[in-house]
């Protein structure tokens, strides 16, 4: 019988260190099958980050850097100037981009800079054990928030849309894993991405709306519900820049 | 011979495309201003990439990016502002990445002023920032060697695999000379190490600092200390004037330029005195003290700081005084003339009479 479904040559064939029911073994999947589709693993340099999604250097068969924390666009601006015929993309999770690194995100932005951020939010920080992120949700309870979060912690930041008010970037995109459905397009919108930057129209951005089961507290299964039920109504997926005209609002 | 008249900080920008640097990423702050301006006005002419940062932090991570890739790559800043980058310094020490750091020194702690000092001796010596590393800190004293060392350092970087200083300060950045411009063909180094892309011939390329396991931390660790005692032993860089003087001064940078105006001054008067400039701060150069003088005196533009260093190399065989100033202004040939006659207790054709 052909096999119908195997792991992307791009993936390697290593033990990963994430939880079970994390997302990002399937946003790992997704990156890597879109690089092998457009078969660029052998001209893709990726960058990671810190958090949970540090050891991505250890899981992509591609070429790596890992960048101090929130820094991923700016080591990744580096490479991509140097090399720009290279296919350059960051691996960052939500503490990592939208907190200590909003100012090199928020910049590379501004700069179009031609390369494709994974943006991955999951509205915790997993790899310390649960604290509160700039995306946990108004009244998420975690270990920094344990009343749940107030307004003086902080208004959850629309990463997205927030970026998508510059005229840097080429495409934004929301998207979510929380099922199979949207697993399937949140594969287009990354394939997408990085389809832009092959054609050199400049920044690509896809936020992916993951699941921590084990800062949730939850099964696997609840927490895919909870993203659903709580991170979809206050980050709503979709296409949120395309081309020049922002899509936000 | 093509001889130019240069300030100091454009010195450098020039010597860094002549030694093949492609890739400069900075932020603008005084006194170094000008390096950044001069690199973007020639550095794409060269072939190369000029990005102007959001900020220090992001301009010395670009310079990760870029050093990772193979490019000889660089960053400049002045004091608050290289306090900024020792985070991803540290990264690149770790990551075994080769680049070029300038630091044209202004005054502190703080915002400080604009004004020249010496007092980021210690963060630019003993590590700057997190764990055990080193950086080879070169310190010219001129617009030439401004020049020269920036070609120098880029070959070091290269041939350890590590960040390279130059600490410099807001007089030698400032200052105009005439320079002379040699023409390099910049040494080629083998880098196999870089991410460049796999073109699906070889195993990934990973550039990283995160060891978790303690061996594996370990062996990071014990090869960067061998690389660090190799450069101990090969890369001590200075200049001795009057080696067998009675009294030994030691300064680096502008302050090494003053002294040797107070050396010839002070040896006319009769008095046994000799410099010890020390070209290279890191590896301190310990060779130079080998014989002990009967007395030390550092000149230093802060409240002394190389000090500790020489009174290490010494190791209490003679008395080492201080002459210190701060605030950022010059230490000039009579204070040091002075403090000199003070400690030989007063100058021999006075004695004798």
């Amino acid at each position: 019988m052909p096999v119908q479904f195997k792991r992307p040559e791009a993936l390697l064939d290593v033990y990963m260190h994430y939880c079970p029911g994390c997302s990002h073994g399937i946003i790992h999947r997704l990156v890597a099958q879109a690089i092998d589709e457009l078969g660029i693993e052998g001209d893709t340099i990726g960058v990671a980050s810190v958090g949970c999604s540090v050891f991505a250097y250890n899981y992509f068969a591609c070429d790596m850097q890992q960048a101090p924390h929130g820094r991923a666009p700016s080591v990744a601006t580096g490479i991509k100037r140097c090399l720009p015929d290279k296919i350059v993309f960051t691996y960052q999770g939500d503490g990592d981009l939208a907190a200590i690194g909003t100012a090199e995100i928020v910049h590379a932005a501004a700069r179009g800079e031609n390369i494709t951020v994974i943006f991955v939010n999951n509205a915790i920080y997993g790899m310390t054990g649960g604290q509160m992120a700039p995306t946990s949700l108004s009244g998420q309870i975690t270990q920094t928030t344990p009343y749940g979060r107030r307004p003086e912690d902080g208004r959850p930041i629309r990463v997205a849309e927030m970026l998508a008010t510059l005229d840097g970037p080429r495409y934004i995109e929301r998207v979510s894993v929380h099922d199979y459905k949207h697993v399937k397009a949140a594969a287009r919108a990354i394939r997408k991405a990085f389809e832009i930057q092959l054609r050199g129209e400049g920044f690509s951005l896809v936020e992916v709306l993951s699941s921590c089961p084990t800062n949730l507290r939850m099964t696997p299964k609840d927490a895919l519900k909870w993203v659903e039920q709580n991170m979809l109504t206050y980050y709503p997926i979709g296409v949120i820049k395309d081309g020049g005209v922002s899509c936000a609002g | 011979m093509e001889k130019r008249l240069l300030r100091g900080n454009e010195a450098i920008a020039e010597a860094a495309i002549r030694a093949g640097c492609r890739f400069y990423a900075g932020y603008p702050i005084t006194p170094q201003t000008e390096l950044s301006e001069y690199l973007a006005r020639h550095m794409k002419k060269a072939g190369g990439v000029f990005i102007q940062a959001e900020s220090e932090i992001s301009a010395i991570n670009m310079v990760y990016g870029a050093a990772g890739t193979g490019v000889r790559a660089m960053t400049s800043s002045s004091s608050p502002g290289i306090s900024l980058k020792q985070e991803a310094i540290s990264y690149m020490a770790a990551s075994e990445l080769p680049a070029l750091i300038v630091n044209v020194m202004r005054v502190g702690p703080g915002l400080g002023g604009i004004l020249p000092s010496q007092s980021d001796y210690f963060q630019a010596t003993k590590g700057g920032g997190h764990g055990d590393y080193r950086m080879v800190v070169l310190t010219p004293d001129s617009v030439q060697e401004m020049f020269d060392f920036t070609i120098e350092a880029f070959d070091i970087a290269d041939k350890y695999r590590m960040p390279v200083m130059l600490l410099a300060d807001g007089i030698l950045g400032q200052m105009t000379e005439i320079v002379v411009l040699r023409d390099i063909k910049p040494k080629s180094f083998e880098k196999s190490w870089a991410t460049t892309g796999t073109g699906k011939k070889r195993k990934h390329n990973i550039i990283n600092s995160l060891y978790i396991q303690p061996e594996e931390s370990q062996e990071l660790n014990l090869r960067l200390q061998m690389r660090y005692n190799i450069i101990k032993e090969k890369e001590q860089r200075y200049e001795v004037i009057n080696p067998e003087a009675d009294i030994m001064l030691v300064a680096f940078g502008i302050v090494a330029r003053v002294a040797k105006q107070a050396v010839a001054e002070l040896c006319k008067e009769g008095v046994s005195v000799g410099l010890i400039r020390p070209k290279a701060v890191w590896p301190f150069p310990d060779a130079c003290f080998s014989r002990a003088a009967k007395a030390y005196i550092v000149a230093e533009l802060n409240a002394g700081q190389m000090i500790e260093d020489v009174r290490l190399a010494v190791n209490g065989r003679a008395p080492v005084h201080a002459i210190n100033r701060l605030g950022g202004s010059l230490l000039t040939v009579e204070d040091i003339r002075q403090r000199v006659i003070e400690i030989a207790g007063g100058v021999p054709s006075a004695c004798a009479i």
